[in-house]
């Protein structure tokens, strides 16, 4: 039997064995947990968490949702990726969603996601999120906790610097991380980067109501890449700030190259300004192609529409739209304080911390107190611009969140762990280690102009001997910290899946009294929907089937299915009838190249099957719903190419010839 | 459980009392150090446990202790790390080092210890002639590269390239001064 008390003496005479070299450890990393971390992170059985923390999931292409203090995952919300939990990208309704301008992307990267806010507080209605790779955008429905819409962004490469939203959202914003030709000749030498990369803003317009989004313009930038931006808030509302690396437009080693400069940049764009330009016709429509695709909840189908042009804004045309302010060493996070004023730069590889004031910003601009220009644009100057700098905050800054009581905290990668300072007088007050090499940090509500605080989370990028190990590979870790006193404390380590960049946390009463149970079979308008089983059917086109199916604890409607021919293509378009929470039916048949599908009380969903072999093809529920879930099975007959069987389909009814009569069901009329 | 409070002291005993040791482990439970701490005989040595091998480098070995940059440079990295040698350190004024390694001296000391560090992996093909490379002090070095010898600020050479798992180190033959601003 496994004994935890044998493994912990196992583990302590290795350590013992190699104390020598580390038997004076800095007592700074390490970290004691209080006796009541337990009780504040318990969230007994029955009993709901405080926050729904939206987590991305980067390398695996989807979300992650966890409850907070206690760190348990409610569910995995694809995104840009296949997700075979609920058949998202092999139903064909979903198969759509990840069409891109080069055809079916089932794989990408997501890293960053912004909640929706309104006077920049969260709304509860969506979550935006960036595809890395193949650039795109998604709004994700927190209804329904499902991707609703993913748009492609054109004139992009290496989506980094997104989605990251205005604070009304009247705007969700793309930045480049890769410049790469722009319009016109795209074949080019890579070493003629200085001359011919570019790089873009998009500004993603989002309908008030329906949150549908279009581009409304994108901005032409020089060649640098963009690497994470924030909205200004209340007083620099109109302004939006893009940290920028490799201002010395290197297209090889960027490890050297990229880091020759003492400075780089945050690029501040002021959008209202860029905004009245596009209504100006400053702008011109360039052709590009793009994928826009959006899921009708009525129909319970995506489309994909291939868009072919875009509104690109000539930063020449447009004065007074782009200011550059220096920032040392490869900007990472930018990220604006709650009250609107400070914009926080964290140079990973500074030694340093600058802190902007907004102010002076404003002031700067009005007095042109420059410092020379970087591709005909005006610098500003650091030291007008700049409120203060945190003096040796620990090293490797990345990104930075805050409280609502005027403090900030900023992960630190090299030295792994969170610094928590002041920003009133740039002051470090507090430090905590991080367990390893933290990448992002969540406060709750930390982006907004109100935060929540209580706790903060910390997603490490290395977990190594955190868990049990599972060999090579292991779940990341996360930390979660208690941030009400003065000192930060932590509470508890949770697996995360995927690797979360950003994530941002909201309390859960702003979505669950929202969140949608079923969908109402009445509503639904799919074209090759059932309503009941007596509108259940089998219908031929040509090599198509099409089979209006229904699911219904505990049988499937119809169940006996004969006369498919080898080389047909047969759709299951499978209806749960049920409108009860939480009882979903899963369809699968033998030998589908496609896997399954998963189908939501009141959905209809369809999974494809080429039937390509003569022979009997079992299908069934995958989804337990009932003690008879085991019992909710069919049988599909396909016959070689030109047989002579007759279409012929039925539930209860027990067929006595290969020659029964079209259509015979004994299925009652719902 | 006699394991588990020995254990406890060890970890202490640089730091605190066996009194204050004794309270800690009543009230609080530790969690854990930093990725030194991790146990792997496995993977490939980082830039400290490379550094901490050699016999050449006891004197840099105790300075990154002392100034509690072990975990920092365990960490994922990537790190260049010129580490001078024991006879390097030797050519600094008498009593630097031990003037360097008492308490109160502990922010010089990381200053200075982390002038000899660039966060990036530069093998010796990617150090060019006039090169400046900006370390994690905040700090510049500046490379020169003459009849494929390398130097660091025209005082310090590197004499051997080891790669680690976490990057890379450049032995040199003298400590690297930060020229006054």
């Amino acid at each position: 039997m496994y004994s935890p008390g044998k493994l912990l003496s196992i583990i302590i005479i290795t350590a013992v064995s190699s104390a020598s070299l580390f038997s004076c450890k800095p007592k700074s990393a390490q970290s004691a947990i209080s006796g009541d971390a337990a009780g504040k992170v318990y969230v007994a059985p029955g009993k709901y968490d405080e926050f729904y923390d939206f987590v991305s999931g980067g390398f695996n292409g989807q979300i992650g949702v966890y409850g907070i203090p206690s760190g348990r995952l409610l569910r995995i919300i694809p995104v840009f990726s296949t997700h075979p939990e609920s058949g998202w990208g092999y139903s064909e309704e979903t198969k759509p969603m990840l069409n891109t301008s080069h055809g079916e992307v089932p794989w990408d990267d997501l890293h960053h996601i912004a909640l929706s806010t309104t006077n920049g507080e969260h709304d509860g209605r969506w979550v935006f999120a960036n595809g890395n790779n193949t650039p795109r955008i998604a709004r994700i429905d927190m209804k329904s906790f499902r991707t609703a819409e993913i748009i492609e962004i054109p004139n992009s490469a290496g989506n980094h610097s997104s989605p990251f939203i205005t604070e009304n959202t009247e705007y969700t914003i793309a930045g480049t991380r890769f410049s790469v030709p722009i319009q016109g000749n795209q074949d080019v030498a890579i070493n003629t980067y200085k001359q011919n990369f570019k790089g873009t803003v998009s500004f993603i317009k989002v309908d008030p109501s329906s949150g549908r989004m279009n581009i409304a313009f994108q901005i032409l930038t020089p060649g640098v890449n963009f690497d994470l931006s924030r909205a200004g808030k209340k007083k620099s509302h109109d302004w939006f700030f893009f940290s920028c690396y490799n201002s010395e437009k290197a297209n090889t080693l960027l490890e050297v190259n990229a880091s020759a400069k003492d400075k780089d940049f945050i690029m501040a764009v002021n959008w209202k300004k860029a905004e009245e330009y596009a209504k100006a016709g400053k702008g011109k429509m360039v052709p590009v192609e793009y994928a826009h695709n959006v899921y009708d909840e009525k129909t319970h189908s995506a489309t994909s529409t291939i868009e072919k042009q875009v509104l690109l804004l000539d930063p020449k045309d447009c004065p007074d739209m782009i200011y550059f302010i220096p920032c040392p060493k490869s900007p990472h996070g930018t990220d604006v304080d709650p009250t609107g004023e400070y914009i926080v730069g964290s140079g990973k590889l500074a030694a340093l911390i600058p802190v902007f004031s907004f102010t002076k910003i404003q002031q700067a601009i009005a007095n042109k107190t420059y410092d020379g220009t970087f591709d005909g644009f005006p610098v500003l100057k650091y030291e007008a611009v700049l409120h203060g700098e945190v003096k040796k905050p620990g090293l490797g800054p990345l990104h930075t969140e805050f409280d609502n009581d005027g403090n900030a905290y900023t992960s630190m990668f090299v030295s792994s762990e969170i610094v928590k300072w002041r920003i009133k007088d740039v002051t470090v007050l507090d430090r905590v280690p991080t367990y390893y090499s933290i990448g992002h940090l969540s406060v709750m509500g930390g982006p907004t102009t109100k935060p929540y605080g209580k706790y903060m989370v910390a997603y490490n990028k290395i977990t190594k001997d955190r868990y049990l190990p599972t060999g090579p590979e292991l779940a990341q870790s996360a930390q979660l910290y208690d941030i009400t006193g003065e000192k930060m404390k932590l509470l508890l380590d949770f697996p995360t899946v995927g690797e979360p960049h950003y994530a941002e946390a909201i309390p859960a009463s702003k979505i669950s009294a929202g969140s949608i149970k079923i969908y109402k079979i009445e509503e639904n308008a799919h074209p090759f929907v059932s309503k009941g089983e007596g509108q259940t059917k089998v219908e031929r086109k040509g090599n198509q089937v099409h089979v209006y199916m229904t699911a219904i604890r505990s049988h499937l409607t119809p169940d006996n299915i004969e006369g498919i021919k080898v080389g047909d293509d047969v759709y299951f378009h499978v209806t749960n009838l049920e409108q009860d929470w939480d009882v979903p039916h899963g369809f699968a048949i033998k030998n589908a190249n496609n896997a399954e599908v998963l189908i939501m009380p009141g959905e209809t969903q369809t999974l494809k099957f080429k039937a390509d072999k003569a022979g009997i093809f079992p299908f069934y529920c995958t989804d337990f719903c009932s003690a008879l879930h085991q019992e909710m099975q069919g049988y599909l007959r396909v016959s070689p190419t030109g047989s002579s069987v007759a279409l012929s389909w039925g539930t209860g009814k027990t067929n006595p010839t290969d020659s029964v009569a079209k259509g015979a069901t004994t299925s009652t009329k719902n | 459980m006699p394991v588990i409070a020995t254990i406890v002291l060890c970890m202490y005993a640089c730091n605190a009392t066996s009194n204050e040791a004794q309270k800690a482990s009543e009230e609080e439970t530790l969690v854990g150090g930093g990725q030194s701490a991790v146990q792997d005989n496995e993977s490939a040595k980082d830039v400290v446990k490379v550094a901490a091998g050699s016999k050449d480098h006891t004197t840099l070995v105790a300075a990154i202790k002392q100034a509690e940059l072990v975990d920092a440079l365990s960490n994922a990295g990537p790190f260049t790390v010129f580490a001078p040698t024991n006879a390097a350190f030797d050519k600094l004024p008498k009593g630097t080092v031990e003037d360097l390694m008492k308490a109160e001296n502990k922010e010089k000391l990381q200053d200075i210890l982390q002038y000899h560090v660039f966060v990036g992996s530069l093998k010796a093909d990617y150090l060019q002639d006039g090169q400046t490379l900006n370390e994690v002090n905040g700090g510049n070095i500046t490379i020169s590269k003459k009849d494929g010898k390398i130097m660091i600020n025209n005082s310090a050479t590197i004499v051997a390239s080891i790669p680690a798992s976490n990057g890379i180190i450049h032995v040199i033959d003298a400590v690297l001064l930060q020229p006054s601003k």
